[in-house]
């Protein structure tokens, strides 16, 4: 069917005694935005972190373009965007994309060029020059994702993207993301918002440390046999609950 | 070049932080003043010294040294026991054309000023004597030989320690290098964790840069700083304190550069262990202080020596050796090599600990 991209093979993580992912497969598609939803705790974040080699899983194996993480230079064509604002704050909005595009190793013109692009896509080319200790929690976000769109990324990979986004800007972001998918890019993105999850090609649905469900929005909405993803994941989730209890 | 884009973020993040630069840079010019002030108060106090047997012509130029006053004593056990009781804060016997000089030594200022009093009256009566003599030979015959005097000998002795026993002249090269030490240990340790805390460390893993460009990225930013600093305080100290560095001022920079890249890899391992700033703090008496004790501020020779050994694991104890070396007998780079060797031994070793240690937030 697909050529996935990302991999994960039966991946288990615990932090102590907590087993957050038992046994997780996902694969990711070449070309496709994918969202993961999932409640508060449900280690999206943790995944991506796997992923991304941040964290290593206590048993599996993740692979991205067919090889083996953690892997340092892979990390080079991958655009991340972590669900903390990582930012320097002393530093203005400009000099923390330069030097990220340093660290990507992206040069001289084609670096202000690209600057220039990303911090028009999320709005903030007219505060780019303010320290970003002045900035607010939705500028702060802006500037993480212009972050994470700097260089020439086959893989993106956002945590929570859109917190504290107004909506207008929301829509220009998602508008954004499609105009990238559409060039070949594979969008991996975790969200709260679940009209946001409609937008999506696939919804991977992540309940009790496993993918309980994946497929693309419409089939997901006609398998659970309602209206939107909101009502899969509410669905999803109190069957999750009833399991739990006759367990 | 990651390193460099990396010690060039570090460096406008430090210029920025207004604070710092002042703990940097005006911190130790304070301390190192108010010192100065502390321990010269004393050179303004009397000093009274008892004379035996001395030529009055020469008890008189001693007298005419200001805040020194002088007492002819009939015997030398009389002198010494006015010293006993404090009378006096030391006793200067002439005996078959040598002086005898006794020091209670309990503030080593006192004991410098008598020592140059005596000196310099010494010298001055010679010269006035040879002048003299020259004066008459020379009116007989034009081409005499150099008229020859007896070399006068000063015997020192010390109720109290020893000649070395001037406290701030000894401790102003080692306070430097402690002073490098402290504060890029606490300001480099500060920094890392906050970038650990703050989750800019992780998101800067998440790159493909190498571990060992962020270690050596912020060597080159605070060794710069490290250079900057260690110059101020130098040419504070020498020209505002008015302290004699004998030595090359290049080695004595030399050396606290090193120390400043010691301290910073040193900051960087222990913030690993702190998880705020407070418990950053904390490493303070555990690190900081026995560096204090160890460093050469107190006389490592009158400790135990199973207490000495530990000094020899401390690297602010060869920083202090390089630098007293230096700053008072004129050290040359040759003669501090060994200092810089094992300075470099400890940096190699931390550097390659915190290389390793950032495999904590990304195993490759
Ligand atoms: N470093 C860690 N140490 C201990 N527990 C952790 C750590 N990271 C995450 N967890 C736990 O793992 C679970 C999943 O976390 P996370 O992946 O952040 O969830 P999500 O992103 O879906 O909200 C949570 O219960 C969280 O407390
Ligand atoms: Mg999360």
């Amino acid at each position: 069917m697909y050529n996935s991209i990302i991999s994960l093979n039966n991946i288990t993580k615990k932090f102590g005694k907590q087993t957050v992912l038992r046994n997780v497969n996902f694969q990711v598609p070449s070309g496709r935005i994918i969202g993961l939803i999932g409640p508060s705790g449900a280690g999206k974040s943790t995944i991506i972190k796997i992923i991304l080699g941040m964290e290593i899983p206590d048993r599996g194996v993740t692979t991205i373009f067919n090889q083996k993480m953690p892997n340092r230079k892979l990390l080079g064509r991958i655009g991340y965007m972590a669900q903390s604002d990582a930012l320097y704050e002393q530093l203005t909005g400009r000099e923390n994309l330069q030097f990220y595009a340093d660290m990507k190793e992206i040069k001289g013109r084609v670096a202000q060029e690209q600057i220039e692009h990303v911090s028009s896509v999320v709005d903030l080319v007219k505060d780019l020059d303010k320290r970003v200790s002045g900035y607010s929690g939705g500028m702060k976000r802006r500037l993480s994702l212009a972050i994470a769109l700097l260089g020439s990324n086959q893989i993106l990979i956002l945590d929570e993207p859109t917190v504290g986004v107004d909506p207008a800007l929301r829509r220009k972001i998602w508008w954004e993301l499609q105009n990238l998918r559409n060039q070949g890019t594979t969008i991996l993105v975790t969200t709260h918002v679940m009209d946001e999850a409609e937008l999506t090609d696939d919804v991977a649905l992540l309940l009790g440390g496993q993918i309980i469900a994946y497929n693309d929005p419409s089939s997901l909405k006609q398998a659970y046999q309602v209206n939107s993803i909101e009502d899969v994941f509410l669905k999803a989730e109190a069957q999750q609950n009833e399991n739990n209890i006759y367990r | 070049m990651r390193t460099i884009s990396i010690a060039k973020r570090v460096t406008k993040e430090l210029l920025r932080d207004k604070r710092t630069l002042m703990l940097m840079f005006l911190a130790p010019i304070l301390i190192l003043f108010l010192m100065k002030l502390v321990f010269s108060v004393n050179s303004s106090t009397q000093v009274d010294i008892a004379t035996v047997d001395v030529k009055s012509s020469l008890v008189k130029t001693i007298d005419k040294v200001s805040h020194i006053s002088t007492k002819k004593y009939s015997s030398n056990a009389e002198a010494q026991k006015a010293l006993d009781n404090k009378k006096v804060d030391a006793v200067i016997k002439y005996s078959g054309g040598d002086f005898y000089v006794t020091y209670a030594n309990t503030d080593a200022s006192k004991t410098a000023a008598t020592k140059a009093a005596l000196k310099s009256s010494v010298v001055a009566n010679t010269m006035k004597q040879l002048e003299q003599t020259l004066q008459k030979v020379q009116s007989r015959i034009p081409n005499a030989p150099e008229a020859r005097t007896h070399q006068v000998k000063i015997h020192n002795k010390y109720r109290y320690g020893n000649s070395d026993t001037n406290f701030f002249d000894k401790i102003v090269p080692i306070l430097m290098g402690f002073f490098v030490f402290f504060f890029v240990f606490l300001i480099s340790g500060m920094a890392l964790l906050n970038e650990r805390t703050s989750g800019t460390l992780n998101r800067l893993l998440a790159t493909p840069v190498k571990r060992s460009d962020i270690v050596f990225g912020y060597m080159i930013s605070y060794g710069i700083l490290a250079i900057l600093q260690t110059l101020i305080i130098v040419l504070f100290t020498v020209w505002a304190l008015n302290v004699e560095v004998v030595g090359n001022l290049l080695n004595v920079i030399l050396i606290n550069f090193i120390l400043a890249l010691v301290a910073l890899a040193f900051g960087i391992l222990m913030s690993t262990f702190a998880k705020s700033e407070f418990q950053m703090m904390q490493f303070i008496p555990l690190v900081i202080v026995p560096q204090i004790f160890f460093s050469g501020i107190i006389p490592l020779d009158t400790m135990a020596n199973g207490v000495k050994v530990i000094s020899y694991i401390l690297p602010l104890k060869y920083a202090g050796d390089a630098l007293s070396g230096i700053v008072m007998s004129g050290d040359g780079f040759i003669k501090i090599l060994p200092e810089i060797g094992i300075l470099l031994i400890f940096l190699v070793i931390l550097t390659i600990l915190n290389i390793v240690g950032l495999k904590k937030y990304r195993k490759v």
